[in-house]
């Protein structure tokens, strides 16, 4: 999507790559350490789909405009 | 091969630009995105058939029950089955928490000796160069002979590494085994894997430490600040950047290590080395569980690849200082 487009509509207040890309990056993080924590089974259970979500998430904001 | 003949005078005279320029493109035979096309094709062909493929098959197999042990049997597909036991299997998880031990405590020791090293060999003192070079050796050695030759070293009977600490604590050469004992094998994997990428994180550290300008540290001895002052407020807070990129890509690299722990200790005694690439090794080559590490190695791919994104932006931030 480019950037003239989403300035036209309004909508660059909103998808601007940087504060995603804080977002989808914390979630990667956050998945790694749900992964290996030794805590809670459930955490583990859920791992898996916080990092690729903040996988797919960071794929798709890296292309929104800065 | 394309042949370029040039077209005689009366041919191109009259011509108009946009009419030449076709018949140029016609003489040549080829256009220059198709000798473009031409050149990278054979890459690209490599990439499909050597990377993505096996990714997309594996995809699909992890959604599968194949045994290859059992290959006869028909493929049945069992959607997320895969997915759902690995993320509920206690073995795995307890996998994960050992390769996350050895992240962390390997990449720790390795940022400070690494920092160290490199604070040492950024100074000029006679046999810079040589002592540099003796540093570096280990980091360009196979895995392979790095798992092997400390093997033989830490050989309780034979090995020189046991006598060495006998010298030291009084204790028999023959009395403990590195590699052997639970309580030494997880110490031993990190101590091998130190000695053999502290150098890496010492080459970057260096980076960072040349990158930063003279004129900084005579402006601290002019302010009068005391060497440690300066590295606290100078050399370290300009070598953080280099040091958060040697952390993200040692434990990414770590996390996948395979080899060099797979011939030091093959994941023993029990299972207090087992890293979870050893556990992905036994349940698609010793149980024949396909589907299963297919599923598991999807999951380890997702953790590289997100960690993977974030490294990127690491770099591209020390890129742009």
């Amino acid at each position: 999507m480019s950037g003239s487009v989403l300035a036209r509509s309004g909508l660059s207040r909103w998808f601007r790559r940087g504060p995603w890309e804080t977002v989808t990056m914390t979630l990667i993080g956050g998945g790694i350490i749900m992964l290996v924590q030794p805590l809670s089974m459930d955490l583990y259970s859920y791992s898996f789909v916080t990092i690729l979500a903040g996988t797919v998430g960071y794929v798709i904001v890296s292309h929104f405009p800065e | 091969m394309t042949t370029i003949s040039q077209p005689d005078d009366a041919t191109v005279a009259g011509m108009g630009e946009p009419a030449r320029s076709r018949t140029t493109r016609r003489v040549r035979g080829l256009s220059d995105r198709t000798i473009a096309w031409l050149f990278v094709a054979p890459t690209i062909a490599l990439l499909l058939a050597i990377n993505i493929f096996p990714l997309v098959w594996m995809i699909r197999l992890s959604f599968t029950s194949l045994n290859l042990s059992m290959s006869y049997l028909p493929l049945r597909f069992v959607g997320l089955d895969n997915f759902t036991d690995i993320l509920g299997d206690e073995d795995v998880w307890m996998r994960l928490q050992t390769t996350a031990q050895f992240v962390i405590w390997s990449v720790t020791f390795q940022v400070i000796i690494g920092f160290g090293l490199a604070l040492l060999i950024n100074r000029q003192f006679r046999g810079h160069s040589f002592w540099t070079t003796i540093i570096l050796l280990p980091m360009m050695l196979s895995p392979a002979v790095v798992g092997n030759f400390w093997t033989l070293l830490l050989q309780p009977q034979i090995g020189p590494f046991n006598s060495l600490i006998s010298l030291f604590t009084g204790v028999p050469p023959s009395a403990f085994s590195m590699t052997g004992q639970v309580s030494l094998a997880p110490w031993t994997i990190v101590l091998v894997d130190t000695w053999m990428w502290a150098p890496y994180v010492m080459l970057i550290c260096l980076a960072g430490l040349r990158s930063i300008p003279d004129y900084i540290y005579e402006a601290a001895e002019v302010d009068r600040a005391s060497a440690w002052r300066q590295f606290w407020s100078i050399t370290l807070p300009m070598t953080v950047p280099f040091l958060m990129l040697a952390v993200l890509f040692r434990a990414i690299e770590n996390f996948k290590m395979f080899d060099m722990v797979n011939l030091l200790t093959s994941g023993g005694p029990g299972s207090t080395t087992e890293l979870v690439s050893i556990t992905l090794k036994r349940a698609a080559f010793e149980k024949w569980r396909t589907g299963y590490s297919s599923a598991l190695a999807i999951i380890l791919f997702v953790t590289v690849f997100g960690a993977a994104n974030i490294y990127v932006k690491a770099l591209n931030k020390v890129k742009q200082r």
